[in-house]
């Protein structure tokens, strides 16, 4: 089961062909990902690395019967290839694309709405359903098929909770990297949401940072409807204020979206916090005992 | 990026949103020649640096003659104008805006920002001008007014007559009201801001509707299709490290600690400067080489970790996905001879081809502390910072 991907998803890539996109469709394959297609304008009819590639999503989706697509084009155009994904009805669109302007990202947040697709990103590692399926950059060695499931803006230090994880044969539902920018597809309640209906998560790793209320937004929701116990660390406490730490949305800007404010929030609504993110895994080991 | 105020002006003007007549000067002899062109009796002499708070600061001055325009521009030009924006060592101030004065009516409050979990723009207005928004939001939040804007329709005139009621505004003073906010959302989304505030926005006793101050930030990764915004940026307002940094892909922000970190990922960097500090030292920077560094950019970010004299430790945390741990250890050790490293250096590494770059590390004949975990990493890097 898991959420969002399993053995059964049918994945395209969009920029197949680039450096990027051909080395991590590649590992994905590997490591037992069903790879279908790909699509780079101009280079349709070509068969790259053993995958038929297509001019358009639209024309990839009629012939393979793709229902997820990930997405490798550079900053100023990835916009437009999520709208194209979304035009061809693809359930799942994965964008790992860092980079893109936020105006851009305010127009697709308008094309996905009442759309049959759902975007995850940009700027993330992409999901795995350990042992089934990764879509992204994430190293898939590091992961074990269990029952926790790991939502996250940032693709390192969600390799480091997953590592965690695995080194004390605690397995892993499916991670969920939902990238690093302020305007992005798919939010942390969202995720939390699928994890509860999911009757092979018994427990969650949710990591936050500093900037924007998503994380409070999603401790008011636990508290509310989530019966599954949930480990959360954000990251920035250290961070000083009104300066952007790398990533386009990790910038405290008022007195509530800094990290000892969404720690606060987050305990008042029954998560088990982590002050400390060498701690997560032994945190989930104690959640799960009880 | 972030421009100042009189760039700010001309990208208005441009909109066609009504700002008084000014211009920049670098010497008071050239402020008094703007002066001079400007009708009127009275001008402001404004500060340009990108910082608030100017004017508490002594930044901003009203005269009455041109005599006071040249005294108050050499009082001005060159000062180290402190605000609670810039920090206890403030800033060098270089150029200053000399404008025509008006006669305020009244004076309000207009920004755009992004609400990120809406997933629109939201425009918002308050009676309370020339107040911190902050500020307005904690003590007084119904005096805040706002309306989200969907960039399917763009601004629409209702979002206009919502606002400028809201204000109080009246016949022709909210017809221009209603222009000024069009016109306001349209630099935003043209010019791909990430933050307009006009703070005040001022009617005058004529009846206009005038941006007295402003403030514009832009989304640098849209500045790629933006090279006039490009080229207004002022290097001297930037940390030198941080742009050197940026030309090489790392993302550095210099801290006031004496641990320099080097990280990959943002995430990952931010949650090491956090541990540092849970185990009781003090980061000297934040710096992710990010998922493609090659040797050269971790040699150029151990160089830029090394200019700031308090260092007194040096961890690097990798996490290699796409990042291979031999490239890392490479990179790590011919740095570490290149700069003839001094200080300690503690190094923790794992995910892809670990055993290959800690076989690296061990062989090279460098004194390198190895670390077992995050938390390890932590407490041998304060330790090795204390004892230097």
């Amino acid at each position: 089961m898991a959420i969002l991907i399993n053995r059964n998803t049918k994945l395209i890539t969009i920029g197949l062909t680039g450096k990027q996109g051909t080395f991590h469709t590649l590992q994905s394959r590997d490591y037992g990902t069903n790879v279908v297609g790909g699509v780079t304008p101009g280079k349709g009819g070509m068969v790259h690395e053993g995958i038929p590639v297509f001019n358009t999503c639209f024309e990839a989706v009629k012939e393979t019967g793709a229902n997820a697509a990930m997405i490798f084009v550079p900053p100023p155009y990835a916009a437009d290839s999520i709208v194209e994904c979304i035009d061809a009805n693809i359930p799942l669109i994965i964008c790992i694309t860092e980079g893109i302007p936020v105006g851009d990202m305010l127009k697709v947040k308008a094309a996905l709405r009442g759309s049959k697709s759902r975007l995850i990103g940009p700027n993330c590692p992409g999901v795995i359903t350990p042992g089934e399926c990764k879509i992204g950059i994430m190293p898939g060695h590091i992961h074990m098929p269990g029952n926790v499931g790991v939502i996250s803006r940032s693709g390192t230090l969600t390799y480091e909770a997953v590592y965690q994880l695995t080194q004390r044969e605690i397995g892993q539902s499916t991670c969920v990297g939902i990238g690093g920018d302020p305007v992005n597809g798919t939010n942390f309640i969202e995720c939390l949401e699928l994890f509860e209906k999911d009757p092979e998560t018994d427990a969650v790793i949710m990591i936050g940072e500093i900037g924007g209320t998503a994380e409070t937004e999603a401790a008011r929701w636990i508290k509310a409807n989530m019966t599954k116990p949930v480990v959360s660390f954000i990251a920035g406490a250290a961070a000083p204020k009104g300066k952007r730490m790398g990533h386009a949305g990790a910038i405290i800007s008022g007195d509530d979206d800094s990290a000892d404010a969404k720690f606060k929030i987050l305990q008042e609504c029954g998560v088990t916090i982590a002050r400390s993110p060498a701690e997560l895994g032994q945190k989930i080991a104690e959640v799960l005992k009880k | 990026m972030n421009v100042h105020e009189y760039q700010a002006k001309d990208l208005m003007r441009q909109f066609n949103i009504a700002v008084l007549k000014g211009g920049v000067a670098d010497t008071p002899a050239q402020a008094v020649e703007v002066a001079k062109k400007l009708d009127g009796k009275i001008w402001v002499v404004k500060a340009q640096i990108h910082a608030g708070g100017r004017g508490k600061g002594g930044g901003v001055k009203l005269a009455r003659s041109l005599e006071e325009v040249e005294k108050y521009a050499k009082e001005i030009l060159g000062m180290q104008l402190v605000t609670h924006q810039t920090g206890p060592e403030g800033k060098k101030v270089l150029k200053v805006l000399v404008e025509q004065g008006c006669d305020i009516d009244h004076e309000y409050y207009c920004g755009i920002v992004l609400d990120r979990s809406r997933g629109k723009l939201c425009m918002m207005v308050s009676v309370e001008g020339g107040m911190e928004i902050e500020k307005v939001a904690h003590e007084a939040p119904e005096k805040i007014i706002k309306a989200y804007i969907d960039p399917a329709t763009g601004f629409t005139p209702a979002a206009g007559r919502k606002l400028g009621y809201a204000l109080g505004l009246k016949g022709e003073t909210l017809n221009k009201a209603m222009k000024f906010f069009e016109g306001l959302y349209k630099l935003y989304v043209e010019k791909d801001c990430s933050i307009a505030e006009i703070n005040p926005l001022v009617t005058t006793k004529s009846g206009d509707v005038l941006a007295l101050d402003g403030k514009l930030n832009f989304d640098d990764n849209a500045l790629f299709r933006h090279p006039e915004i490009e080229a207004m940026r002022d290097i001297t307002e930037e940390s030198a490290q941080e742009l050197e940094a940026g030309k090489f892909g790392l993302s550095y922000i210099s801290l006031d600690g004496n641990i320099g970190c080097l990280v990959n990922g943002a995430g990952l960097a931010m949650a090491t400067l956090d541990i540092l500090k849970l185990h009781g030292g003090t980061p000297a920077n934040f710096l992710d080489v990010g998922g493609g560094a090659t040797k050269e950019t971790v040699q150029k970010a151990f160089s830029i970790i090394l200019q700031d004299k308090n260092v007194k430790a040096i961890l690097v945390n990798i996490f290699g996905g796409i990042m291979k741990c031999d490239i890392i250890a490479n990179g790590v050790v011919d740095a570490a001879k290149e700069l003839s490293l001094k200080v300690p250096l503690i190094v923790r590494l794992e995910g892809t081809n670990v055993a290959l770059g800690k076989k690296i590390l061990s062989e090279s004949g460098l004194k390198i502390i190895p670390a077992n975990d995050l938390a390890d990493a932590a407490q041998k890097a304060v330790v090795a910072a204390k004892g230097a």
